[in-house]
């Protein structure tokens, strides 16, 4: 049983609060995603776990036992750092056995654990090389096989692919999946990049200057996003953003985006929005549900047609920039469905997906 | 089209002559560098030729008016060098000036390196300010100390015998051993520390096993400044050694060798020689050392 429980942490460096009252209960064998902009306290949290840095206020439980005061080797977790921070003077074998002989394990088990964790890693082949005979995805992979070794109870990562260039992070994404697949055991990992927080968590974390805006599976972050933060973090291209009206229509409600333009809202919403009507408020969309006409039983008023100001062709699809009003929106289209800039385009925007974020407290309707 | 044609015309020659001046100035800097690089190289290796040519010659030619300082003109000797190991005290000074500066050096190190390490890195209150302050000590010139030096040395009834170095050098050795040590360890990345905190190691370990390894270099440079002020000291040993025994090699040369106005130059060149080896033998060895260990990234985390 590994279990990590944060309970109102407070962190100040001198007067500023870098990290506000988190509190936050990772179970066993759960992969967490600590996620958000820079400077967000994400990264402060993290070493807070681990017991680099002191918590000014606030709980830290690791196994159901407070762990505030227990220094970083007594707290049995291993932690991967952004830039490896492997032992330059020693070769592979050696980083990764250092924390075993320091316990003084016998020589024939650390050779047995080492052996197993470069197997899952697939580095074998490296464990008499010193760091800088390595490429930086090698070196990542002893960092990992560094804190595989060790068996801990959490496995922290402090952004542990930025310095990798775009293909490799890709690659290692994947091999990070794996290996928590094979060693399962409680992880908390930290990132600025939204797509690894999708791809890699069980549940993630958004944070943003040094509060929790939301915690979810990446789907339901995807799917119902609480606040405008978030609304806007997840998903790239990000999300479109544009001032809005609701008005009343007869029994139900339409939404106006422009002089010209205003979209029939869904009927299920219809309740949830009545009360807002003639307020401003901000219209959320996702380029993904900006689409060329498709689906059979699509409602023809949500239509529109619009001139293209810039147009990207991806390969597998294409994204169209316009103007509506004062905003700036993306959409996805079909590659073959594309006019060109300057060009009129039909477009089809999927209101079942649509988000309402009230202004006054950025909180989605 | 024809833009691009006449585009293409002209750059050419501009290039020429560009590329032309380019090796012109490139030449002009390196023969200036060249003359400057013969006349500093003239300017250090000298006195030492001098000293050696000296060292070869009988005191008979060394004596005489006519003969050419620069040239070995009567054939060279090695009565110089003979007559100084086995009838003068110069293997005892060179026995001493070896215990002293072994001790000095084992000491600064040990000193500056904990210093080092608590100073830069265990961050407590006063930290900096106490690093600053070790640093200012150095400032001051050993010439103006040794006075004070002499009322605590004579108090400790360490006054003519070579143990007063010891105790006396490391207050030059260690502040700037500790500074430059102190600036070698803040370029060793933090994560390094952390890695190593949370792999189990206390500070001793993290300190022994990791930061002496991987600040080698700077530790060796350290080291050779150290070991060159201990070997070279004059005024500490000039102010507190009387009797030849304890005398060390830059006293007793000096001492032994020249008395009154009489300065035996033969024996002052080949003990000047003589003196000089070892330092530059441990310099030849460590430097290499050195150089591998500054060249192999040995700090790149």
């Amino acid at each position: 049983m590994a279990d990590v429980a944060l309970r109102d942490v407070v962190k100040r460096f001198d007067n500023v609060e870098a990290v506000r009252q988190i509190s936050l209960d990772i179970p066993d064998k759960e992969f967490v995603v600590l996620v958000g902009p820079s400077g967000c306290g994400k990264s402060t949290t993290l070493r807070m776990i681990a017991g680099l840095e002191e918590a000014s206020a606030g709980d830290i439980l690791i196994d159901g036992e407070k762990v505030n005061d227990v220094p970083p080797k007594d707290r049995d977790i291993a932690m991967v750092f952004q830039n490896y921070a492997l032992y330059p003077h020693m070769t592979v074998f050696e980083n990764m056995s250092f924390g075993l002989r320091l316990r003084r394990f016998p020589k024939a088990q650390i050779r047995e654990r080492v052996e197993q964790a470069a197997k899952i890693l697939d580095i074998t082949d490296l464990l008499e090389r010193r760091p800088k005979q390595l490429s930086g995805g090698q070196r990542q992979r002893v960092a990992m096989g560094r804190a595989i070794v060790r068996n801990p109870k959490v496995f922290l990562f402090d952004e542990p692919l930025s310095n990798l260039d775009a293909k490799l992070r890709v690659q290692m994404r994947t091999e990070i999946k794996r290996v928590h697949q094979k060693v399962k055991t409680t992880t908390v990992y930290v990132t600025h990049d939204q797509v690894e927080a999708m791809t890699l968590a069980d549940r993630v974390v958004v944070m943003n200057g040094g509060r929790i805006e939301q915690i979810g599976t990446p789907q339901e972050l995807y799917h119902n996003p609480k606040t405008r933060f978030v609304a806007g973090f997840i998903g790239s291209p990000a999300m479109n953003f544009m001032p809005a009206r609701l008005e009343t229509n007869g029994s139900g409600l339409s939404l106006r985006v422009s002089d010209k333009l205003a979209f029939p809202v869904p009927a299920g919403r219809t309740e949830r929005y009545r009360p807002h009507v003639g307020k401003d408020l901000t219209f959320g969309l996702r380029p993904e549900h900006i689409t060329e006409p498709r689906g059979e039983g699509r409602d023809p008023r949500c239509e529109f047609t619009v001139n293209l100001d810039v147009v990207e062709p991806m390969g597998m699809e294409t994204m169209v920039f316009f103007t509506v009003g004062n905003t700036e929106v993306c959409g996805r289209v079909e590659p073959t469905a594309a006019s060109g800039p300057g060009q009129p385009m039909r477009l089809y925007a999927n209101l079942n997906h649509m988000h309402l974020i009230d202004p006054a407290n950025d909180q989605v309707l | 089209m024809a833009t691009v044609t006449a585009a293409t015309s002209v750059p050419p020659v501009r290039a020429q002559s560009a590329r032309t001046s380019l090796q012109r100035s490139r030449r002009w800097a390196l023969i200036l560098s060249y003359v400057f690089l013969v006349i500093f190289a003239a300017f250090f290796l000298i006195p030492p030729y001098y000293m050696i040519v000296t060292s070869l010659k009988s005191n008979a030619e060394v004596a005489h008016l006519s003969s050419n300082p620069w040239l070995l003109s009567q054939g060279l000797t090695f009565e110089n060098f003979r007559t100084l190991i086995e009838q003068t005290d110069f293997l005892l000074y060179f026995k001493n000036t070896v215990i002293v500066t072994v001790c000095v050096v084992v000491i600064t190190m040990v000193v500056s390196v904990l210093a080092a390490f608590s100073l830069g890195r265990m961050k407590f209150w006063g930290s900096g300010i106490l690093a600053t302050g070790i640093f200012l000590t150095y400032l001051v010139p050993d010439s103006l100390l040794f006075i004070p030096l002499f009322q605590i040395v004579r108090g400790l009834g360490l006054l003519n015998s070579y143990w007063a170095m010891v105790l006396v050098y490391p207050t030059l050795t260690v502040p700037f051993c500790t500074w430059i040590m102190i600036g070698y360890f803040s370029s060793i990345p933090k994560e390094l520390d952390e890695a190593a905190m949370i792999d189990g190691a206390n500070h001793m370990q993290m300190l022994l096993r990791i930061f002496i390894p991987v600040a080698l270099p700077g530790i060796i440079a350290a080291t050779i400044f150290a070991f060159t002020v201990s070997w070279a000291a004059f005024v500490y040993p000039m102010a507190f050694l009387y009797s030849s025994d304890q005398l060390v090699l830059t006293v007793g040369t000096v001492t032994s060798l020249i008395r009154a106005d009489v300065y035996q130059w033969g024996m002052l060149m080949a003990g000047a020689l003589l003196a000089a080896a070892p330092p530059l033998i441990i310099y030849a060895f460590l430097m290499d050392y050195y150089i591998a260990g500054l060249t192999a990234g040995a700090t790149k985390g």
